[in-house]
């Protein structure tokens, strides 16, 4: 199992190198705008250098004169000593404003997470249970309406009506606009307020996979010969639904919740940005549209390496929580 | 795979012998498929939910009268500011051919007059003051010429009429503050009408009226006739009154009164013509009017169109690819299925939307045409999704590579491209048609929100996503409901038709199904 783990840990680092690789070369190939915004700028004030000059200057100071490959070996270096340079759009170093703002995205995907589980396997199992029942019908149609509403679209009817409509929570942004009058806890609460809305977004987005997936699963469950004998037994149909089958569909279950727990921290690109919620979804956002390299390079990267953690994760709990599973490695 | 179904009238199985097929009705797996589809009350509603989409955007957009860019237009009304009025209060001098009247013996004259005095001095030398009659003085200097004219009452040369003389204004003031009906000038009778306009021969040249009527724009010439118009709209104390100019056009004219600055402002209703912004829903226009006075169903139409290609040839790239790439993987094993895979991974991991939004950011700030953003963003999409079909078609080939059928084929000879394209891949088609089918829902959506985000599909192309945008002004979001819903709400019709169907497909394909 460990030679496993290692080995597997080992190809995500080729993979993780590659993906680095293609995702610095086609940001380096991009017109390199917001280096030249500055330039132009600072060229415009009064007794200044000519734009080129200036040009000629940032690029080198933000390594973009060196071809390539020579910058790429370059970041390579400065990422595995930890230096992840200064974000150009906030102009702080990267992993403070990353730290400034992973902590709301964290908590929103959590609460998300903790909605989408509490909601999804009941009705998931509920659906199952009555196979072409109403029920099953009304649920399996709502996990396909969830999944084919558009994020921004759902987003957009919400706060037509419960912001502006009915007025009980703000459009944008994070916190009001007396927030600063409010106590400690007046605070809290304004700021819980403020994110109501984009975790109802991303709870109806979200909850219809895992639905699907649930009653999927117990269905297979359901069908299986097991179950046939335990019914025969005259086991009681609560205890064959709740006792064999729900435990054999939480095998599934579990490997993918635990593969979408790094997913946590990715933080909801689209969500926060119609929201102006200050996660890291929307600080990327800003970030990636202004051409900020060493930000977008930072959080493309996180990102990837958050998408293998999880991929690794389900793996390694598909063999820990299913005895069947024996890894050869 | 065929499978037979007996045929329940026991009448007719005695006309046939045993071993008749007409005993037995034969279907064909494809039936059999369509037969288990068409039970599925969901998918056969979703079936009919993208029919109406498909007709409203690729026939749609045949039967309307209006293009995809075609602006309306719409008169509203302008007000602008005309005229001002300002009823004269203060002296104005009228002064002789041939002498000078300066300002400051203006306000010597102001001063005298102030205080009774018929006469006045400046400078050593002496003026007298005449009072002709009520606001009406002359002023001679000591010789006894006549220096100027002082009145309140102004002389105004009518339409088309030479600039009256010096003395045939002062005679006519004259008789004006007189109350006379006529007077003589340079040796001709003149007479004065009732509204004191000078007739001379039967014909207006000159009025005396005390409001003053100054333009304010350039290039407005204010007739006599609008003038009478509008005194007479100011002492029947009216605000507001119809006039037809000189071309014959008719506009109201709006009258408000400055207090303190005494000024009467007139203001000009015209009409003006303007795209017809945000019209509500209406007879021509059945969904209302966008932004820039585009009609929007007919956006809706084209709008469609371009996601509805965009998610097809997207998909199409995707399958392209990853048949191919899945299937070399799949049937050669090995280092090539090692090497295609590790590709695979690599894909996998790749952040897709970070990926598009940087692009298309990218494509923003190099202004790529409208036309040929689209085309990047379905070669981009294509590029970034082909992975997941890779995958599938891999592992579906893996298992079918060992079964019986493909050994048979590599018994016979046939040639590896032929064993693959020919005999493995129609095996994968079910588990492809509803991917892809799935694929097309989450496809529309990631390019809605790109064109949403403002960098997919660009104006002047019309985009589900992008018609929705409008409602990034908050103003649009509360008060134009028509201009954002009904695309929201196409998108969702088509993306959950999708959803349906493939899932109806994917039921319909399973064998193990008994419903």
């Amino acid at each position: 199992m460990r030679k496993y783990i290692i080995k597997r840990i080992l190809f995500s680092i080729v993979i993780l190198f590659f993906v680095t690789l293609i995702i610095y070369t086609l940001i380096r190939c991009l017109p390199t705008s917001y280096v030249e915004t500055m330039a132009m700028q600072l060229a415009t004030k009064p007794g200044s250098k000519p734009y080129q000059e200036w040009l000629d200057q940032l690029n080198a100071s933000y390594g973009l004169d060196q071809p390539i490959p020579v910058g790429y070996v370059h970041w390579l270096k400065d990422f595995f000593t930890g230096n992840f340079g200064d974000s150009w759009r906030f102009t702080v170093p990267v992993v403070e404003e990353f730290k400034s703002v992973i902590g709301v995205s964290f908590i929103m995907g959590a609460i998300v997470l903790v909605l989408e589980l509490l909601i999804s396997i009941p009705l998931g199992i509920l659906a199952a249970t009555k196979q072409y029942s109403k029920t099953d019908y009304i649920v399996s149609a709502s996990a396909l309406v969830g999944i084919s509403l558009p994020t921004f679209f759902f987003a957009t009817i919400l706060k037509l009506i419960f912001a502006v409509k009915l007025g009980w929570f703000d459009t944008h942004g994070m916190v009001g606009r007396n927030f600063a009058q409010l106590d400690d806890i007046g605070q809290l609460l304004d700021k819980c307020r403020h994110l109501v809305l984009p975790i109802a977004t991303l709870t109806i987005g979200s909850i219809g996979s895992l639905m699907r997936y649930t009653r999927t699963n117990m269905l297979e469950v359901l069908n299986a010969d097991y179950i046939r004998t335990a019914r025969a037994k005259g086991v009681s149909e609560r205890k064959v639904i709740y006792r064999h089958a729900f435990r054999n569909t939480m095998i599934p279950l579990v490997t993918i919740i635990g593969g979408s727990l790094p997913g946590l921290f990715s933080g909801a690109l689209i969500t926060e940005t119609l929201f102006s919620i200050p996660g890291i979804g929307y600080a990327s956002y800003q970030a990636m549209v202004a051409g900020d390299i060493p930000f977008t390079m930072f959080y493309l990267t996180f990102i990837a390496i958050l998408t293998l953690t999880g991929n690794l994760i389900s793996d390694i709990l598909y063999a820990v929580v299913d005895p069947r599973v024996r890894i050869t490695a | 795979m065929s499978e037979e179904i007996k045929t329940s009238n026991p009448a007719e199985q005695e006309t046939y012998s045993l071993n008749d097929d007409r005993r037995v009705r034969v279907l064909s797996p494809g039936t059999l498929v369509a037969k288990r589809f068409f039970r599925n009350r969901l998918a056969v509603l979703g079936l009919i939910m993208l029919t109406a989409m498909f007709i409203l955007s690729f026939i749609g957009g045949l039967l309307i009268p209006y293009g995809q860019t075609e602006q309306f237009y719409t008169y509203t009304y302008l007000e602008k500011e005309y005229v001002g009025v300002t009823h004269n209060e203060e002296f104005r001098y009228l002064v002789a051919d041939g002498q000078a009247f300066a300002t400051i013996l203006q306000a010597q004259f102001l001063l005298a007059q102030g205080k009774g005095q018929d006469a006045f001095e400046y400078k050593d030398v002496s003026y007298t003051i005449s009072e002709e009659g009520p606001d009406l003085y002359s002023i001679y200097d000591a010789e006894g010429t006549l220096l100027a004219v002082a009145a309140k009452d102004i002389v105004n040369t009518a339409d088309g009429m030479a600039d009256p003389s010096f003395t045939l204004k002062y005679e006519a003031l004259k008789a004006s503050v007189n109350g006379r009906d006529s007077f003589e000038a340079e040796g001709e009778t003149y007479t004065l009408d009732e509204y004191d306009n000078v007739i001379y021969n039967g014909m207006e040249i000159a009025y005396i009226s005390r409001f003053v009527v100054a333009a304010r724009e350039n290039g407005i010439v204010v007739t006599r006739d609008f003038k009478e118009k509008l005194e007479e709209a100011l002492e029947t104390d009216i605000d507001e009154f119809v006039y037809v100019g000189e071309d014959g056009e008719e506009h109201t004219y709006a009258i408000s009164y400055n207090a303190s600055a005494m000024v009467w402002s007139v203001k000009q209703e015209t009409e003006t013509y303007v795209y017809n912004s945000y019209a509500s829903p209406s007879k021509e226009h059945l969904l209302g009017t966008d932004n820039n006075g585009m009609d929007m169903l007919t956006r809706l139409m084209y709008g469609g169109r371009v996601s509805l290609i965009i998610g097809f040839i997207v998909v199409f790239i995707e399958t392209l690819l990853g048949v191919i790439l899945g299937g070399v993987a799949g049937y050669f094993g090995g280092w090539v299925d090692n090497l295609i895979m590790r590709v695979v991974d690599i894909f996998y991991c790749v952040p897709s939307m970070p990926i598009i939004i940087i692009l298309g950011a990218a494509m923003d700030n190099m202004k790529v045409d409208a036309q040929a953003r689209i085309f990047y963003l379905m070669i981009i999409l294509g590029i970034l999704g082909w992975a997941g079909i890779a995958r599938l078609v891999r592992g579906q080939i893996l298992s079918l590579r060992e079964q019986e059928f493909m050994t048979a084929t590599e018994a016979c000879g046939i040639r590896a491209s032929r064993r693959i394209f020919k005999h493995l891949i129609p095996n994968v088609i079910p588990q492809l048609i509803v991917t892809c089918t799935m694929g097309l829902g989450s496809i529309i959506i990631t390019e809605a929100t790109l064109s949403f985000l403002g960098l997919g599909v660009k104006f002047p192309f019309a985009s589900w996503g992008n018609i929705i945008s409008d409602v990034n002004n908050s103003y649009v979001m509360t008060a134009f409901w028509w201009v954002w819903i009904p695309a929201g709400i196409c998108l969702l019709i088509t993306v959950l038709g999708f959803n349906f169907v493939g899932d109806g497909l994917r039921d319909a394909f399973d064998p193990k199904m008994k419903r």
